[in-house]
């Protein structure tokens, strides 16, 4: 019981001094929260782009576009052909009608289209596969191209793979990045703890002469890194917030006009602790390792 | 245990030399030992090493030759882990007074309550009840920087007698201070060693004591002499 009292006394007297020196707190602190913001911005897009890409790959379709000149005869053909093929789960016909039709109701291309004067557009099936299974796909998009009047066979979720591959390289960026962040806070911290030992010398020193163990002296030095830490974890939070509130704001606009719903997820409760678990741990660990370099300089005479 | 220690030797130095990294010889086979309850002066010049035997006593340095004996304890063989505790035995009066300025009057005689643990009720009693013996309760929130010389004095005391040590060990308390205020200092440790504190202390002040006729160590370039 006394022993809890006595850590929350050096927490609080460490929160103390952090507050003491409010401007070069606050200017640690903001580095802190922007080095660490780097990462956990980044990593947040990749979190949300995978989400995205995943909602779009779930649907595996294989777009088959006919020749312009394609008669319905033709356009039969590769129907009895999609039928046979038991990959294949539903296929929906778009006639190129229907296509143009479609086309007019999007903003700002009825005038363009109304000039061309003829439909431009071809007949379509889009295609959906009874399994996700690349291969499938691959195999039916390698028959498609090779019957008669099918112009250009399309597989709607390659993009999405590639994209997920892409976020795979991503998010080993973001790894490396996060280790170099986290390399500049614990030197940040380092560095902040020094400048404290060198002014507290004689506390220190008094301390040692009159029974103080090694563990008591390092105690609100640890505390302070870590308090220090975990406000720059805070602070990497707030501006990952106010970032995707702004993307949101602008996303929403975009949303309009593609008439999907884009929007960034916050920050998960799970992501917000391991930042800021992680962050004062860091600020525990510069502060740890500048303690140990230091503190046995000061031997009292 | 040693030809000079009684049973109840509190501190006991045996053939103890101390030679400073760079060859100076600052104490040269110094013997002697102190009983529980005693009050003991260790004058000399300035040079003799009075500072270099108290901080012997204390562990803050290690003799070359020789042995220091606390209350059983063989300092010389104590593992470093060993010494903060060790350390607490021990009210200390420092030559150059080792004052915090940038902390109140309160903070500086609280230091070695927090450092021991003691709970913030106990350690606010225990401090007060240190300020007032030296007569500077009403001045716990002043800075040190506040105080006259005798003031600092005393407030360095209180930080000695505020975790009730069994041993005080004082270096030069009445430095630059005069007679009558000197007197009064002496007065407040034969207080404290009238209540069983064994008392050390250090001065280079001969004429001062020698009224008292306490018993004395002198020490001439590092040795006894009588
Ligand atoms: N850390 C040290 N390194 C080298 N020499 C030292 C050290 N400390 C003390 N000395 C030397 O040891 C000798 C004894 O010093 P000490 O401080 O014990 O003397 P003192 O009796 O306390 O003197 P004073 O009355 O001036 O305080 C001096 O000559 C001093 O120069
Ligand atoms: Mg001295």
């Amino acid at each position: 019981m006394n022993w809890l009292l006595v850590h929350l006394d050096t927490l609080r007297e460490s929160l103390g001094r952090l507050l003491h020196q409010p401007v070069a707190s606050a200017l640690n602190v903001i580095v802190m929260g922007i080095a660490l913001s780097l990462p956990a911005g980044f990593y947040l897009g990749l979190n949300n782009l995978q989400a995205f890409s995943r909602q779009l790959s779930s649907d595996p379709q294989v777009s088959i576009f006919m020749e312009v000149d394609a008669g319905k005869a033709d356009v039969a053909a590769v129907e009895q052909r999609l039928k046979a093929n038991p990959d294949i789960g539903r296929v929906e016909f778009i006639s190129r009608d229907q296509a143009l039709a479609r086309l007019k109701r999007s903003a700002g291309l009825s005038d363009v289209l109304a000039n061309l004067g003829r439909n431009p557009l071809p007949d379509a099936f889009v295609v959906t596969a009874r399994s996700n299974d690349p291969a499938t796909l691959e195999s039916l998009h390698d028959q498609a191209v090779k019957w008669p009047k099918v112009e250009h066979v399309q597989l709607d979720a390659e993009w999405a793979r590639r994209l997920d591959a892409a976020l795979n390289v991503g998010r080993a960026l973001v790894t490396l990045l996060a280790i170099l962040l986290a390399v500049a806070l614990v030197a940040v911290t380092f560095n902040t703890i020094r400048l404290q030992i060198l002014t507290r010398r004689d506390e220190i020193e008094v301390s040692k002469l009159i029974g103080a163990t090694n563990p008591f002296i390092r105690r609100p030095f640890l505390y302070f890194g870590a308090l220090q830490g975990l406000a720059g974890g805070l602070a990497a939070w707030a501006i990952v917030a106010v970032g995707v509130l702004v993307l949101n704001i602008q996303l929403a606009d975009l949303s309009g006009l593609y008439g999907a719903l884009f929007k960034l997820e916050w920050p998960g409760t799970g992501d917000t602790l391991t930042l800021l678990a992680f962050s004062a741990l860091l600020g525990w660990l510069g502060a740890w390792l500048s303690v140990s370099r230091h503190l046995w300089l000061i031997e009292p005479q | 245990m040693n030809a000079e220690g009684g049973r109840n030797s509190m501190i006991q130095v045996s053939h103890v030399s101390k030679r400073y990294a760079g060859g100076y010889e600052a104490l040269r086979d110094v013997t002697f030992s102190v009983e529980s309850g005693e009050m003991v002066f260790i004058t000399g010049h300035s040079g003799a090493g009075k500072s270099t035997l108290l901080k012997l006593i204390t562990a803050i340095e290690r003799p070359t030759a020789g042995s220091v004996v606390i209350n059983g304890q063989n300092v010389s063989a104590m593992k470093a882990g060993m010494i903060p505790f060790f350390r607490r035995n021990f009210g200390l009066i420092f030559q150059d007074h080792k004052l915090l300025f940038d902390r109140n009057v309160f903070d500086n005689v609280a230091l070695p309550l927090a450092i021991t643990g003691f709970p913030r009720g106990e350690i606010a009693k225990r401090t007060r009840a240190a300020l007032d013996k030296v007569g500077l309760l009403g001045r716990e929130k002043a800075r040190p920087i506040a105080l006259s010389g005798g003031e600092q004095q005393r407030l360095c005391i209180a930080r000695a007698i505020v975790n009730r040590p069994a041993i005080l060990l004082a270096d030069e308390p009445t430095g630059n201070l005069d007679t009558a205020y000197a007197a009064e200092i002496i007065a407040m440790f034969r207080s404290f060693n009238q209540v069983g504190v064994t008392v050390v202390i250090a001065t280079h002040d001969a004429d001062m004591i020698e009224r008292l006729g306490p018993r004395i160590l002198h020490l001439d370039h590092g040795r006894i002499a009588a």
